[in-house]
């Protein structure tokens, strides 16, 4: 897989797809509805993006971003997903089926940053309590009785 | 309180009189205090009979949000947190954070610190694998071997402490190089140390490896597919116990380990067995490198000249090491200030324990003391 033939292929499935090389890694910024169909393309097309590495989300105050980082056992070159969402009511696809490590790691984020999946098999809180209140890992979060600002 | 007894009551009903006749599911806990979790891991396990239907972990007993806390310190002090996340390999943590900083400012690192650096991971992963030695046979039910393990920890415990002035949480590794040079008795209590290894590892294998008791108890046990591993994103001794190759250290190499002469270690069983004969093999490598480099540390600076306060430019960075559980990942977003706008830990045991409910699923509830054993499973890493 080269840098070239992989954006040509973006380009082609995904036109409005834009491109950022100016980090180590490829990002490409993708709209939320088209992330289900781009990443099972990308786990069974040639490309084999088979590796699920690091999954996260960033709270920009104004917009979510959902961060995914892809890699693989046979070529081992990485790139990076990003879709923007709204952040009052943020929504994607779940990738659980597809990498099975997103099932944990969309859990996470999904009590920390309060993104729902669509279609995730058990969207529950993994590391907070039942009775937890608010969204801890956004920028607005306060908390007064446990200090997290140092 | 949890939902789960009431999704697995509604979905196939259970009740106390089926699970007793033995037609029905009986839902148990294990944890948050149990010996076999080394932590507060809470399991809530679904059984039939003996057979484990499903597991469900909850997390976040000591969930101390680390991430969140690191977006208001600074690029320096940051690093002191992650020592508390997997505490028995504090010196990868602050070594994965130092090289995500370095990354962003594009410092070089000169010579004697990256083979000072090569020295104290090499030496945190025998540790960290001894202590998983003696744990997981004490979980298996033999308390010898925790002694054996400790025998030799400690030495490694006392050069830590002589250097870097502690016993668990180093905070040795800085942006730029390490706090402070070697002390003066380092390479001979280093050499002793080497010595004391070679002279006892054989009882290792003559106590635990080669006993059919502890075979018959992790043959078979907890199999893990290639193809299973790489979807659950385990790293480490768990993925290479698997077959997939995932040492960081060969794959993308960091400081010297370019330079270094070290096999990477796979099995293909993919059970609980071929996941402890990764670790025992890999304290061997991790000796021959410390053997390499003990007698070769070259003259010269232990730090790089750095300014007092550290801004990285706007950007993300990530670097990945390998720690003595797999790879971790450390996400900086930063905005060109003097703290980073988000930080992200992509911790090894996070992925290693997701797969622990498929790996688990038909088994006895015997045997999962056998497969947490053999994950390595480090609750502060897991829960951040």
């Amino acid at each position: 897989m080269t840098t070239e033939n992989f954006k040509e292929y973006i380009t082609r499935v995904l036109p409005a797809a834009i491109f950022d090389e100016s980090g180590e890694w490829l990002n490409v910024l993708i709209d939320p509805k088209d992330w289900k169909s781009l990443a099972q393309q990308l786990r069974d097309s040639e490309f084999d993006f088979n590796y699920l590495f690091c999954l996260t989300c960033i709270d920009w105050k104004t917009h979510l971003t959902m961060v995914y980082h892809l890699s693989s056992t046979g070529h081992r070159q990485t790139i990076v997903i990003k879709a923007n969402l709204d952040r009052a009511n943020p929504e994607i696809e779940t990738v659980s089926g597809i990498w099975r490590t997103a099932e944990f790691h969309e859990r996470e984020v999904y009590e920390l940053f309060g993104v729902k999946f669509l279609n995730h098999p058990d969207l529950r809180r993994l590391i907070l309590t039942d009775d937890f209140e608010g969204y801890p890992l956004r920028k607005d979060f306060e908390d007064p009785v446990n200090m997290i600002k140092l | 309180m949890y939902t789960e007894t009431q999704i697995i009551k509604s979905g196939a009903p259970a009740s106390i009189a089926g699970a007793l006749d033995g037609t029905g599911e009986l839902v148990i806990n294990v944890g948050p205090q149990h010996p076999a979790t080394h932590g507060v891991l809470h399991l809530v396990i679904t059984l039939n009979g003996e057979t484990i239907r499903k597991i469900e972990p909850h997390l976040g007993y000591i969930h101390r949000s680390i991430e969140k806390m690191c977006e208001s310190l600074s690029y320096r002090q940051f690093i002191y947190v992650t020592s508390r996340m997997d505490y028995l390999s504090s010196h990868i943590n602050n070594h994965a954070c130092a090289l995500t900083v370095e990354k962003g400012l594009q410092l070089e690192i000169p010579p004697r610190a990256q083979v000072i650096r090569v020295l104290m991971d090499e030496l945190t992963r025998v540790a960290s694998h001894e202590l998983w030695w003696g744990a997981m046979a004490m979980d298996l039910g033999a308390f010898t071997p925790f002694f054996y393990a400790f025998r030799e920890r400690e030495t490694i415990t006392d050069i830590m402490e002589e250097t870097c002035g502690a016993r668990l949480t180093m905070n040795y590794i800085c942006p730029g190089g390490v706090n402070y040079d070697i002390h003066p008795n380092f390479q001979r209590r280093v050499k002793d140390f080497i010595q004391l290894f070679k002279s006892k590892i054989h009882e290792y294998d003559e106590l635990v490896t080669g006993n059919i008791i502890f075979q018959n108890r992790m043959k078979g046990v907890g199999t893990l597919s290639r193809e299973d591993a790489i979807s659950f994103g385990c790293t480490g001794p768990v993925a290479r116990g698997s077959g997939v190759s995932s040492d960081i250290r060969k794959l993308f190499p960091y400081e010297i380990y370019d330079k270094l002469n070290f096999e990477e270690i796979t099995e293909t069983a993919g059970d609980s067995f071929a996941r402890y004969m990764v670790r025992i093999r890999e304290m061997h490598q991790s000796i021959s490198i410390i053997e390499q480099l003990i007698d070769n540390i070259p003259e010269g600076d232990f730090q790089a000249k750095t300014k007092a306060v550290l801004k990285l430019p706007k950007g993300e960075f990530y670097s990945r090491v390998e720690t003595a559980r797999g790879e971790l990942g450390v996400y900086i977003v930063s905005e060109g200030g003097t703290t980073p706008y988000r930080i992200k830990f992509r911790s090894p045991g996070f992925s290693n324990l997701s797969a622990l409910d498929h790996m688990a699923r038909g088994s006895k509830l015997g045997d999962l003391v056998a497969m947490m054993g053999t994950l390595d499973l480090v609750i502060p890493d897991i829960d951040r």
